[in-house]
C-alpha cells in the first residue's frame, strides 16, 4: 500500500538530530562523498582508497571514521587489512532513496514557481 | 502550498508528486518545452543545468550537465517516449559522463508528466518516478543524486548558522 504522507514540520529527538548531524557532516566533504560512491561499487581497504587521492592516509582514515559514524559504511577485516564498504542498511533501502527523489523534486517543483513567476520567461501563450 | 501530495510506493519503486501552480497550462508547458526555461529548475542551486540538446519529438532526446561548486560537471539525458503538448509527456532518465555519452547498461528511470486545467485557473502538474528494479535505483541516485544531497546539505547548514544566530 503506498503512503499517503501529509507535511507538517517534522519534530525529530535527540538521537535522530544528532544522527542527521552526522550525516550532513559526512556527506558535506566532497572527498568524504567521493569516497562513498566509490565502496558503493565495491568494498576497498583504507590503502586502497589512499592511493586515490593526494591526501595522506592518516586523513583518508579520517574521512572514514566520519563516513562509519554516519552509518555510511561499515568497517571488516580482511586479514591484515580492513576493508570499507557502503552501508546497505543506511543507504540502500527503497524508502530512503524515495525520501531523497522527494526532497529533490520538491526543490524543482520550488524553482519551477520562481521561472513562471519571472516576468521575462512570459512567453506569448 | 504548491505541493499538493505526495505518494511512495517502495514496492513499485515510484515517486508521485503532484503540486498546483497559479499559471495557465501553456505558460506550465514551457518549464519543459523551453529548455532555457528548463535549465532554471532542473538542477539545484549549486548544481545548475546546461541543456545541450532538446528535441521534444517522440524518440528524441534531451542532454544536459550539472556544474557542480569545483567545476565538476554532472552528465544527464531523457529520451522521449510520448509527448502531447500541454499535457502528457513521457521520459525515460539516465546518467551520462561528463562529455554527455551514457554506457548501455546506464540505469534508466522513467518519468511520466501529466499537466491538467484547475477549475477557477491554474494548473495541476503530476510527476510519477519510476525505476524497473531496486539496484537501478541505487545506482542512479547512488551517482546522481550526490548533487541534490549537497544542495540539502546547503540548506541544513543555512539552518543552523540561523539558529546559531538567534
Amino acid at each position: 500500500m503506498p503512503a499517503v504522507l501529509t507535511y507538517n514540520r517534522m519534530v525529530v529527538s535527540t538521537d535522530e538530530s544528532e544522527r542527521a548531524d552526522a550525516l550532513f557532516h559526512a556527506l558535506a566533504d566532497p572527498t568524504r562523498r567521493d569516497i562513498l560512491a566509490v565502496v558503493l561499487q565495491d568494498a576497498q581497504s583504507v590503502s586502497d582508497l589512499a592511493r586515490r587521492y593526494p591526501i595522506s592516509f592518516a586523513a583518508v582514515h579520517k574521512h572514514v571514521g566520519a563516513l562509519e559514524r554516519a552509518g555510511l559504511v561499515t568497517k571488516t577485516r580482511h586479514g591484515r587489512e580492513q576493508r570499507v564498504r557502503g552501508d546497505v542498511a543506511t543507504l540502500r533501502t527503497a524508502h530512503r532513496l524515495l525520501d531523497d527523489l522527494e526532497g529533490l523534486w520538491r526543490g524543482r517543483i520550488d524553482r519551477i514557481e520562481q521561472v513562471l513567476a519571472d516576468p521575462t520567461e512570459r512567453a506569448p501563450q | 502550498m504548491t505541493v499538493i501530495s505526495v505518494v511512495k510506493d517502495a514496492d513499485a519503486r515510484t515517486l508521485t508528486i503532484t503540486a498546483r501552480f497559479d499559471a495557465p497550462i501553456g505558460r506550465v508547458w514551457q518549464v519543459w518545452s523551453d529548455p532555457r526555461q528548463l535549465e532554471r529548475w532542473w538542477g539545484p542551486p549549486m548544481y545548475p543545468a546546461t541543456v545541450t540538446g532538446h528535441d521534444l519529438v517522440p524518440g528524441g532526446a534531451i542532454t544536459y550537465y550539472m556544474t557542480g561548486p569545483e567545476g565538476e560537471r554532472h552528465g544527464g539525458w531523457f529520451r522521449v517516449r510520448a509527448v502531447d503538448p500541454p499535457h502528457n509527456l513521457d521520459l525515460d532518465a539516465g546518467v551520462a559522463d561528463a562529455d554527455g555519452t551514457s554506457s548501455p547498461d546506464t540505469p534508466t528511470a522513467v518519468i511520466r508528466v501529466a499537466l491538467s486545467e484547475v477549475d477557477g485557473g491554474g494548473t495541476q502538474m503530476t510527476i510519477a518516478t519510476s525505476w524497473a528494479s531496486d539496484e537501478a535505483m541505487e545506482q542512479m541516485l547512488a551517482t546522481g543524486m550526490e548533487a541534490g544531497m549537497t544542495a540539502a546539505v546547503g540548506q541544513v547548514d543555512e539552518l543552523l548558522g540561523l539558529s546559531a544566530q538567534a
